[in-house]
């Protein structure tokens, strides 16, 4: 295939850079220059998509962001594939491999075409409401096929080669389109002294005016951008970034721009591909333009149907013409363009069809003296053909009573090009919750008032020409510039020939001789393919609210976000109702503007800095010696270190039994520590823990429980006092920070006249915790203080030289052992733990991990915040009475709420030990209990597991969990049904497995 | 994201270095002992929701950390003023008709 539609001159592609791509397998060229879309046209491609219900072919509409049908797969290999790229916005380059994303699994045959067929009249809207709802277990299946007929594209299923940044940045003003209004406000702000970025979606800078014929300043009117350009280049705080969507306009003015550095020059660079930048504007102008309203229509979704300004774009800027014999349909003069665009390209023009009746602006006279047919008061209302156009029917309209006289003409065409008039671009103004507002001047809704530093211009803001968008471009710049307090550069306006028009009419449905329920097809949507007959039943069935009608007929739910067909869709909504298109007003856009790629949005923050990964001081020993990991929060903590060939189980198992018999070694590092001080923390430590700390002393350590205001236990952890006004306390692993935060926010909300002072020190100390009868022999070997029972009591501290380095050893221990908690400064870490193993062999010193930790602790009864807790429970139902000291002269936080009647119940879920039956048989965590197995469907709970394991040493299996009123049920029975059908009997026991006296601790 | 000043650094930071913590004003009894339930259950569970002018407490988490409170609009998210725990907000921020309930915390 040659370009048959490449126009031998004109345009700013390079005929000198022919560039050779694949559109569905097949080779094609077109030039350096060309968009994806002008390529295709150019090489006479009508056909580029198949519509999402209907399969109907469907062609090219537009020239931009705003395109419907031309979504594309893009890549050449699986790791570089791209989805949903708009032809219309993808750069050509060489080699370019491009596939249909719809149509599946052809364009020319596929399933849902021959779904269409089979159902006749098939689907209406609300049809996956209607159709799809029943069985309702079935909508996974249907949703399957759904989303793959509906071609939404696909991601690579291979790693992406590519690297994707982003860079926050702050301006004084971020100017959002590079048109005129654009380049104007950014040329007199920047003149001005301000700190400005102007981002364009485009290739380049210039927007409307690069496919233009008007003069601005005597140039061309690119010739007047190209010089703009050049002058910011050289202004030193101006960033201009071209390829640059600003997709999200968040609050406080802050915007994401989606730049795409190489999508031009093809995958994979080795450079950065994408960049999202993030900034915070002191001023945000909106210069984003207006998108060109197609109008309504009977087959108007037939390829060849297209956009007056995108004929107008592909003509003048391309060097393409998209046809051979144009129709143009048009309520307004801007139409009259592409008709006189296209003859001066040298091909035939068959007629204009203005909707208006009389009109005598510049462009219709223009027209007239070119010798192109005027039909007036006129419209198209019917195309013909099969997959593209092949002539249109005329028909005289009245658009008072909406109809269409008999009686209609027929004339041979390949293209129809329709302007409705232009739509504002407001979708960046209504991101921050604002709803557009109608412009009856406009005829459309142009950005509301807001409350941040923002302003409009130019054709977002209803400019009707360029004189009167480079006005306001200046206009805005001036007024920022003077709110920045800057001096205001004098910079005056170009001079623009001006263009007399004649007045635009409100019409955005063309009547058909039949009502519309009974004509052709008339398109409103075309990538959810939603029809006027569409809207129009939406409302009969009692859909009013323009978002009802939104959802139910899926306007304006596509990767377009109804950019040509929202205002229509409206329109006739509101025409349905009797009511104005304000009455109605419009549904919300949200960010993104147009779609953006995952990898723009992960940027660096993939693969190991996802998240951040916290390590102990001891890792690289870990790593060395086989530990197997468990993530806790972001910390990676040893789980288990197997030895070769065990089993977890296994080594679970053996690291149980040598810290039980012998000694074993836990790196207990990540536990939070908090480092307490003033003359007030004591009396703080007493508000915030359920139990007394009045007479803690100097030396001594003591367990404690939190609660919150409710009563509910939340975290605990030993806290010790260093001296009479100094504390470190402990937290689980998980709960340290949200305990500090905690403590800070009562401290300097409520109790400020308290004077303490609290730190984080959990990255600064190594712990580990040797445990076992051999604890004691072993650390004799590497420390310097007396350990004896009388001197080194259970619940000390001392302060120690171990293996030569000073420490803090802790008696205290969370396994029922004799235990030492040693805690170095943690560069000291590893050489202290390496040192324990260089004198531990003769004791069988084994490490274990959290998994062995978690076991021990049952054993003993102990509770683990957050696994046998969860926010509904408090000390009382854990058993932990001994924990609560409800004589302490201050309200501690938590003894209110545990006094509420509901808490002190005698039939509350209480946590109690569980001993199954069989003793081989470990219960599931969180199996339901229930007391009377035989019972019926739905069966009384009384309570779950919460803890539960083999224990090696005990050899059977033990548990813990819920039982309502377990504490006073011991002995009794509770059943497990779990889901299998199996139905586990446990007696209610103690929490505490083994050594209930203290004395394996106690020594 | 909003900008959100600190009145502690005297600085506009970032969103991602707060956190929220609920509404503001909510000072603890200073005898738990004598509340009711119901009255207890006020203080803990109900909280206003209004759509425009809304006092809060914020915490400068990844800063100062220091908490501080705002008088924001629910509706715009527009921030008034940024004061000190403790104090009154100088301008907007006290809703007609609920001054009275306000207590210094």
């Amino acid at each position: 295939m040659t370009q048959i539609n490449r126009l031998a001159t004109g345009g700013r592609v390079n005929r000198d850079r022919p560039l050779s791509f694949k559109w569905r397998g097949k080779t094609l060229t077109g030039y350096e220059g060309d968009t994806l879309a002008s390529a295709l046209l150019a090489n006479g491609v009508s056909v580029v998509a198949r519509s999402f219900k209907y399969s109907r072919p469907r062609g090219i509409v537009a020239a931009g962001a705003e395109e419907p049908n031309a979504i594309m797969q893009l890549g050449a290999t699986e790791a570089t594939q791209i989805p949903n790229v708009r032809a219309t916005q993808q750069a050509l380059y060489d080699g370019l491999v491009a596939a249909p994303t719809s149509g599946w699994p052809s364009l020319r045959f596929d399933l849902m075409g021959l779904v269409g067929q089979v159902a006749g009249k098939a689907m209406p809207p609300g049809f996956y409401y209607k159709t799809f709802m029943f069985p309702q277990s079935f909508w996974m299946t249907y949703e399957k096929f759904i989303r793959r007929a509906a071609g939404f594209g696909r991601a690579p299923r291979e790693r992406d080669p590519d690297q994707y940044d982003k860079v926050n940045q702050h301006c004084d003003v971020l100017i959002v389109g590079g048109g005129p209004a654009g380049l104007m406000a950014a040329l007199v702000a920047a003149k001005s002294g301000a700190r400005v970025i102007i981002a364009d979606e485009q290739e380049e800078f210039g927007g409307q005016l690069l496919s233009s014929h008007e003069f601005i300043d005597g140039r061309s009117a690119s010739e007047w951008v190209a010089s703009v350009v050049e002058e910011l280049v050289l202004c030193e705080d101006v960033q201009l970034l071209s390829r640059s969507t600003v997709n999200g306009y968040h609050d406080h003015n802050f915007l994401t721009i989606h730049e795409r550095l190489t999508d031009h020059l093809g995958s994979n660079h080795g450079s950065v591909r994408q960049r999202l930048h993030r900034v915070r504007a002191k001023w945000v102008v909106l210069a984003t333009g207006a998108h060109e309203r197609p109008l309504v229509f009977g087959n108007n979704d037939l390829p060849g149907c297209m956009l007056c300004s995108a004929v107008s774009t592909y003509i003048n800027r391309y060097g393409v013409i998209p046809g051979q014999r144009l129709v143009v349909m048009t309520s307004n003069d801007s139409g009259y363009q592409a008709a006189i665009d296209w003859q001066q390209a040298g091909r035939e023009v068959v007629a204009v069809v203005d909707t208006r009746e009389g009109a005598q602006g510049d462009l219709v006279n223009a027209a007239r003296a070119r010798g192109i047919t005027i039909f007036q008061g006129s419209g198209v209302i019917d195309v013909k053909g099969k997959s593209r156009v092949q002539a249109v029917e005329v028909a005289k309209i009245d658009v008072e009573s909406h109809s269409a006289r008999q009686g209609t003409q027929q004339l041979v065409c390949d293209t129809v090009a329709t302007s409705g008039g232009w739509s504002p671009v407001v979708h960046l103004s209504s991101h921050t919750g604002r709803r557009p507002v109608w412009n009856p001047d406009v005829l459309g809704f142009v950005p509301a008032p807001t409350t941040e530093p923002m302003l409009v211009a130019g054709a977002a803001k209803g400019a009707k020409d360029t004189s009167e968008a480079l006005q306001q471009g200046r206009e805005v710049a001036l007024s920022v510039a003077a709110d920045l307090g800057l001096v205001t550069a004098a910079v005056s306006l170009p001079s623009t020939t001006s263009v007399e028009t004649s007045v635009p009419m409100a019409i955005f449905h063309i009547p058909h001789t039949k009502p519309t329920s009974r004509a052709p097809k008339q398109f409103v949507d075309f990538q959810n393919d939603v029809t006027a007959a569409g809207i129009e039943l939406s409302c009969r069935e009692g859909f009013e609210s323009i978002e009802h009608v939104k959802r139910y007929t899926a306007l304006g739910f596509g990767t377009d976000q109804g950019k040509l067909g929202n205002i229509n869709g409206l329109a006739i909504a509101a025409a349905a109702q009797k009511k104005s298109i304000p009455e109605v007003g419009t549904t919300m856009f949200r960010p993104n503007y147009t779609p953006i790629s995952f990898g723009a949005m992960a940027g660096r923050d993939c693969g190991t800095l996802f998240d951040p990964e916290r390590y102990t001081a001891m890792q690289p020993w870990h790593v060395e010696n086989g530990a197997m990991f468990e993530d806790v929060g972001q910390w990676k903590r040893p789980w288990y270190f197997p030895k070769s060939g065990e089993t977890m189980a296994q080594a679970v198992n053996r690291e149980c039994v040598a810290t039980r018999e012998s000694v074993g070694i836990l790196d207990a590092s990540t536990l939070g520590k908090i480092d307490i001080q003033g003359p007030d923390a004591r009396e703080f430590l007493g508000r915030v823990y359920t139990n007394a700390w009045a007479k803690l002393a100097p030396g001594r350590c003591r367990y404690g429980l939190m609660c919150g205001e409710d009563g509910m236990v939340f975290d605990d952890g030993v806290t010790s006092c260093l001296a009479e006004n100094h504390f470190v306390m402990t937290t689980t692993t998980g709960g340290a920070a949200r305990v500090l935060e905690w403590l800070e926010f009562y401290h300097q909300t409520e109790w400020p006249e308290l004077e303490l002072y609290m730190t984080s020190v959990t990255d600064q100390w190594a712990t580990m915790t040797l445990s076992g009868p051999n604890s004691r022999d072993l650390l004799a070997k590497v420390t310097d203080i007396d350990l004896s029972p009388a001197h080194f009591k259970y619940m000390d501290w001392h302060q120690a030289t171990v293996a030569g380095v000073p420490a803090r050893v802790f008696r205290i221990s969370f396994t029922g052992e004799l235990s030492f908690e040693i805690n170095v400064q943690a560069n000291y870490g590893l050489h202290v733990w390496q040192a324990l193993f260089d004198v531990g062999a003769d004791f069988n010193l084994t490490p274990y991990g959290t998994e062995t930790m978690h076991v021990l602790r049952a054993e003993k009864g102990f509770i683990i915040a957050g696994q046998d807790t969860d926010g509904s429970i408090t000390p009382y139902d854990l058993g932990m009475a001994w924990a609560v000291s409800s004589n302490k002269p201050f309200s501690f936080i938590g003894k209110r709420g545990m006094a509420r009647a509901d808490c002190v119940r005698d039939d509350r879920k209480q946590w109690v030990g569980l001993k199954t039956k069989d003793p081989t048989v470990v219960l599931p965590e969180g199996a339901q209990g229930v007391f009377d197995p035989s019972a019926s469907i739905p069966m009384p709970m009384v309570g779950h597991v919460t803890s539960s394991y083999w224990s090696e040493n005990l050899g059977r299996s033990i548990a813990q969990g819920y039982v309502k009123g377990g504490l006073s049920r011991m002995g009794e029975s509770v059943f497990y049904p779990l889901a299998d059908g199996a139905m586990i009997e446990a007696e209610i026991c103690s929490p505490v497995f083994i050594d209930p006296e203290g004395d394996r601790q106690n020594v | 994201m909003l900008h959100i000043h600190c009145p502690h650094c005297g600085e506009h930071r970032e969103e991602d270095e707060f956190h929220y913590k609920g509404q503001a004003h909510i000072a603890r009894p200073l005898d738990p002992e004598s509340c009711t339930d119901e009255q207890w259950g006020e203080y803990l569970y109900f909280r206003d929701n209004p759509r425009g002018l809304h006092r809060e407490v914020w915490f400068h988490s990844a800063g100062c950390r220091k908490f501080f409170n705002v008088v924001r609009d629910t509706q715009t998210y527009e921030i008034h003023e940024s004061y000190l725990i403790g104090t009154q907000p100088a301008g907007r921020g006290t809703p007609d008709g609920d001054s009275t309930e306000v207590q210094a915390s």
